[in-house]
């Protein structure tokens, strides 16, 4: 008792001591393993390769290089790809939904529980549930054969269409609930007052709804962007090998090809990237707010 | 906007329906329970569940409590350092999990390469899962505090209770439902990963989205379909419970 007094007392008098004694477990184990992980890998992509996996002592970059052969470029360049589509489609789908929530009136309610729902539902069934649809003997194939509409099942999956329609289903909510945030927080007598002042449809949309939801249109986009980038598990299930995205790149680098260090080197483009959207994202989030206000 | 929600939940409410379907193929033939009977007959899956259940528990217990200690920290002191420490928590979210997995997966494999420490796979998935989840408890709780009236907390000292009682009477119950929803974004996280586990995973630690992810690459019988709706539901009752659970303020300030 008199030890948790005195232990008070003196750190009481010290803020910093007391948040540094309540932050220090968790900021502990952060810089352990997740910092010094992400460093060590830095450093393990500028060492050669052993052969069968592991590193060599020494210094290269032959692993960065590497990296800009062409079926390396091509790969970042399809990643880039998808997950720009992705977020393109993602807002596409998702403006139209968020702003029909903002005015459901009482069933507002549900249609955030809906969107929300595949939030909390396991990725990995959420894919397979795709496959089942897509692939040869699956749903879609099975109905169209069904009906005569087609002799032959149609080659859905495994594609890059196969993975699209992943990714945008696997990331979609993300979209629509920022989006919807901001939306919610629109004074509806703006609208008013631009109708009752002659602006047409198009120009409240373009000069009232557009800006005023920038910040969670930009908001989604990172978030889509950011996951569709990393994304890993996609591409492994519906691309069949075949529309390989940086992720699935990294993974072989680890398991079949065994080349970490081309691995860890194939990460930090990918981090790089990661970084690149954050940083345009800050950017945009700035004047998405000066036009906002 | 209907097409849009279709999207979303039709594959998934399909998959369901043929969990219950008696034939392999995707033809209806009637209504049956044998998948889901065949899952009790499958060690591995029932091993499985088990694995990701200690995972899962464990992973979001550590880091319920570390994250809820960092955002006491960080919402209620001004100190040096603290930009720093608050960019080192944004960036496990911003992390791909691929990256994630494998430079922990450099890391443990150097360890028992170089200085022969061994880590047992079941250690190394709960350590990068956590290491994947504090962040996130982190941001949940802090915005509970955020929004919390610290007034309670300085009637309860006038009135004598000293800064231990105030805490743990007027802070930790008004901050509960923010640990919660925060601890309850842990397990569905740590429960639902498999990137990161499958780098780390060994003989005997087999999670449970491995078996899925591994049955569903094979794809040969709905049992996948029915392992996939129990998840489902176990997913929705538990949104349902923290729902419930959150409404539930044993303190209020009105």
């Amino acid at each position: 008792m008199n030890l948790r007094l005195a232990w008070l007392r003196w750190s009481g008098r010290r803020p910093a001591v007391r948040a540094w004694a309540l932050m220090s477990p968790g900021a502990a184990w952060l810089l352990l393993f997740f910092l010094l992980p992400l460093l060590f890998m830095f450093g393990s992509s500028l060492m050669p390769a052993r052969l069968y996996g592991g590193v060599d002592l020494g210094f290269t970059v032959e692993h960065y290089k590497q990296f800009f052969e062409p079926v390396y470029l091509w790969i970042l360049w399809r990643t880039v790809l998808y997950s720009l589509a992705c977020t393109a489609l993602c807002l596409l789908m998702g403006f139209p939904v968020a702003y029909v929530i903002t005015r459901a009136g009482s069933w507002k309610n549900l249609l955030v529980f809906l969107v929300v729902l595949p939030f909390w539902t396991s990725f990995i069934v959420r894919t397979f549930a795709i496959m089942f649809l897509m692939r040869d003997t699956g749903v879609i194939n099975t109905v169209l054969l069904a009906t005569g509409l087609i002799d032959e099942p149609l080659a859905l999956m495994p594609s890059g269409l196969a993975v699209m329609v992943g990714l945008v289903s696997g990331f979609l909510p993300f979209m629509v609930l920022p989006i919807y945030s901001s939306l919610e927080k629109l004074d509806p007598s703006l609208l008013e007052a631009a109708e009752v002042l002659g602006a047409r449809p198009v120009a409240r949309f373009t000069k009232i709804i557009l800006p005023l939801s920038m910040p969670g249109i930009v908001a989604g986009s990172l978030l889509v962007f950011i996951p569709a980038l990393g994304s890993y598990v996609t591409a492994d299930l519906l691309g069949g090998g075949k529309s390989d995205m940086m992720g699935n790149l990294v993974q072989r680098q680890f398991t079949t090809a065994g080349n970490w260090p081309f691995g860890s080197a194939s990460s930090f483009v990918m981090m790089a990237m990661v970084l690149c959207a954050v940083f345009v994202y800050l950017q945009q989030r700035d004047r998405a707010q000066a036009m906002g206000a | 906007m209907t097409a849009v929600y279709l999207f979303l939940h039709l594959p998934l409410l399909v998959l369901v329906v043929f969990s219950f379907n008696d034939s392999k193929f995707v033809t209806w033939e009637g209504f049956t329970l044998r998948w889901y009977s065949r899952l009790w007959d499958r060690q591995d899956i029932v091993d499985s569940l088990w694995v990701s259940l200690q995972v899962g528990l464990a992973s979001t217990a550590i880091s319920a409590l570390l994250g809820t200690l960092l955002a006491l920290g960080l919402a209620r002191h001004r100190f040096r350092g603290r930009t720093a420490v608050e960019s080192l928590l944004y960036v496990p979210v911003a992390t791909p999990e691929i990256v994630v997995g494998i430079s922990l997966l450099l890391l443990f494999g150097s360890l028992r390469m170089q200085l022969g420490v061994d880590t047992p796979s079941i250690v190394a998935i709960v350590i990068a899962h956590v290491a994947f989840n504090i962040s996130f408890v982190t941001i949940v709780v802090r915005a509970r505090l955020e929004g919390m009236d610290r007034n309670l907390e300085e009637a309860a000292m006038t009135l004598g209770a000293d800064e231990v009682t105030a805490f743990w009477k007027i802070t930790v119950p008004q901050l509960w439902p923010g640990i919660l929803s925060g601890a309850l974004l842990a397990f569905t996280m740590s429960f639902d990963d498999y990137v990161i586990t499958s780098l780390l995973t060994g003989p005997g630690t087999s999670t449970l989205p491995i078996v899925i992810y591994t049955m569903a690459r094979k794809n040969i019988e709905p049992s996948v379909n029915a392992i996939s709706t129990i998840i489902l539901v176990g997913t929705a009752v538990l949104i349902w419970i923290s729902d419930r659970l959150s409404r539930d303020k044993p303190l209020t300030s009105h």
